[in-house]
């Protein structure tokens, strides 16, 4: 039943895509489209995917991350303390551990990422080392969640935090090698795949519903902008430190 | 034959997307939480609804690879090359804006934010002004990519500086918070990061590569990724925009 409400519903969510190119093809350019029953294949299993999808997210990715946002903030689980204590945010160190390996894991290999971090070893000659990029990007993304865990344990505005990375990445901006600012800005994009926006959306709102004090509407959104953000101070910072350490090779004299 | 073999291949690529999810949730599970999993959450469900994910991502980009992209680069192709900007602009416009309408990542976190907006307060709590906001947001989201397009290319032909129109987005971005709603801001942080997702990214690079490859001292790699940066801040702005005045202006909604 749910799936059936679901295919309706993403027929409606692909219209609008398939009627843009469609009427673009045929009323402006007007061309016959290339191997029209391929492209119709492909819409229909596009179809079809999405509300696989979907109905799957529902079912598995949403839960599970609210339920590991419950259970590891649990009164029995965390470590205990005196009656009517305020709790320590360190007592939540689970929850940190748990959004650091979440993001690490999900973004070091992750495909889309790993054919860019070769195209720019290439393009840079060197200097950047693929390997390392990709552990820039992860390391940002990582440290991205566990500070959107934090901030949603201390309760703080959001806004603090996206200010502060925001100057962060204009002053970066300033001061990078050129050809890397278009890289660093498209690594924030590649980290929120469809797989883990759902579930880090899930691992906030179960937090911010779980922890004493927090409110899912005030404190559960946040993480996805702080995984975008993170990743590009990475990833020109990397490039500052190989940028340097190349001039710095080169400045030695010779023995 | 040809398309078994890409399928399985792909099939094994969303696999190894979902597998880290999977390993690092098991592990904790096993190893740090060792509760059994609540009552309502059956083990087998569990299972099928990470089966539905698999497929569905599997058929879903396989069918975007068949279908729609090679369609949308072909018209991206076709628009640059047929001259008319107003034209093109109309076109950069409805390829952003149909691309968020289908992205999965922006249908799940809009139904989520509305379920949380609703128990909030700021709109009324019954499934029709849930679903109201849930479209609204979307179609907010949407318009805006599709904004955010239409002043990438117009940035390419002009060849303003990316990284100022970029701080005068952020710099919009942070006052806007300032009077916007605070249920709505962590929802607008999060949307920038949401719509950078699967469909919308190749086919807005197609775009922005072919453009600037066509366009004499452009470079593909500098100019053609500043739509995706675009892309990721404008939805910012327009969902705080959309919390400050939209959201009154759609009957019903507001309690």
């Amino acid at each position: 039943m749910t799936l059936l409400v679901t295919f309706w519903g993403t027929l409606l969510d692909i219209l609008p895509i398939a009627a843009i190119i469609f009427g673009f093809q045929y009323l402006v350019i007007r061309k016959p489209v290339k191997r029209l029953p391929q492209v119709l294949a492909g819409f229909f299993m596009v179809w079809v995917g999405l509300s696989f999808f979907l109905v799957g997210l529902e079912q598995a990715l949403f839960p599970m991350g609210e339920l590991m946002a419950s259970q590891l903030t649990r009164s029995e689980f965390l470590p205990s303390i005196a009656e009517d204590a305020q709790r320590h945010w360190s007592d939540y160190y689970w929850v940190y551990i748990f959004a650091f390996a979440i993001g690490a894991s999900t973004t070091i290999a992750e495909p889309s990422l790993i054919a860019v971090s070769l195209k720019a070893g290439e393009i840079s000659g060197g200097t950047i080392n693929p390997l390392m990029l990709r552990i820039a990007v992860a390391l940002g993304m990582a440290f991205g969640i566990t500070l959107g865990t934090w901030r949603i344990v201390m309760g703080w505005p959001l806004q603090w935090f996206v200010l502060a990375a925001y100057l962060l990445v204009i002053v970066q901006t300033l001061r990078s090698p050129r050809a890397i600012i278009p890289l660093a800005f498209d690594s924030g994009g590649v980290t929120t795949s469809t797989i883990t926006v759902p579930i880090i959306a899930a691992l906030g709102l179960g937090l911010a519903s779980a922890i004493p004090g927090r409110s899912p509407v005030l404190d559960g959104f946040g993480m996805i902008a702080l995984a975008c953000l993170f990743p590009i101070i990475t990833v020109m910072g990397y490039a500052q430190i190989a940028q340097w350490r190349v001039k710095r090779r080169s400045n030695e004299p010779l023995n | 034959m040809d398309l078994v073999v890409s399928l399985a291949r792909q099939f094994k690529d969303s696999l190894r997307d979902l597998a880290p999810v999977v390993l690092v949730m098991a592990f904790f599970q096993l190893v740090v939480i060792r509760q059994p999993l609540p009552e309502s959450l059956a083990l087998l469900d569990l299972a099928l609804g990470l089966v539905f994910v698999v497929v569905g991502l599997t058929l879903f980009i396989k069918g975007l690879e068949l279908g729609l992209f090679p369609l949308g680069e072909n018209l991206a192709r076709a628009f640059v090359k047929k001259g008319s900007v107003a034209w093109l602009l109309l076109f950069a416009f409805a390829l952003g804006f149909g691309s968020t309408v289908a992205e999965p990542a922006l249908i799940a976190i809009a139904a989520r934010a509305a379920e949380v907006v609703a128990q909030g307060g700021l709109i009324a709590d019954t499934g029709s002004s849930q679903n109201s906001f849930a479209f609204a947001l979307r179609m907010v989201v949407a318009v805006s990519v599709g904004t955010a397009v239409v002043l990438g290319v117009v940035r390419i032909f002009k060849g303003w500086p990316l990284h100022l129109i970029i701080i005068a987005g952020y710099v919009l971005v942070l006052l806007l918070t300032l009077i916007a709603p605070a249920e709505m801001i962590g929802i607008a942080y999060d949307s920038g990061g949401v719509t950078t997702s699967t469909i919308t990214v190749p086919l807005v690079t197609a775009l922005g590569v072919g453009l600037a490859s066509s366009i004499k001292g452009r470079s593909p790699m500098l100019d053609g990724f500043g739509l995706i940066a675009l892309a990721s801040v404008m939805p910012i702005i327009f969902v705080l925009l959309f919390g400050i005045i939209g959201i009154h202006l759609i009957p019903g909604v507001t309690p």
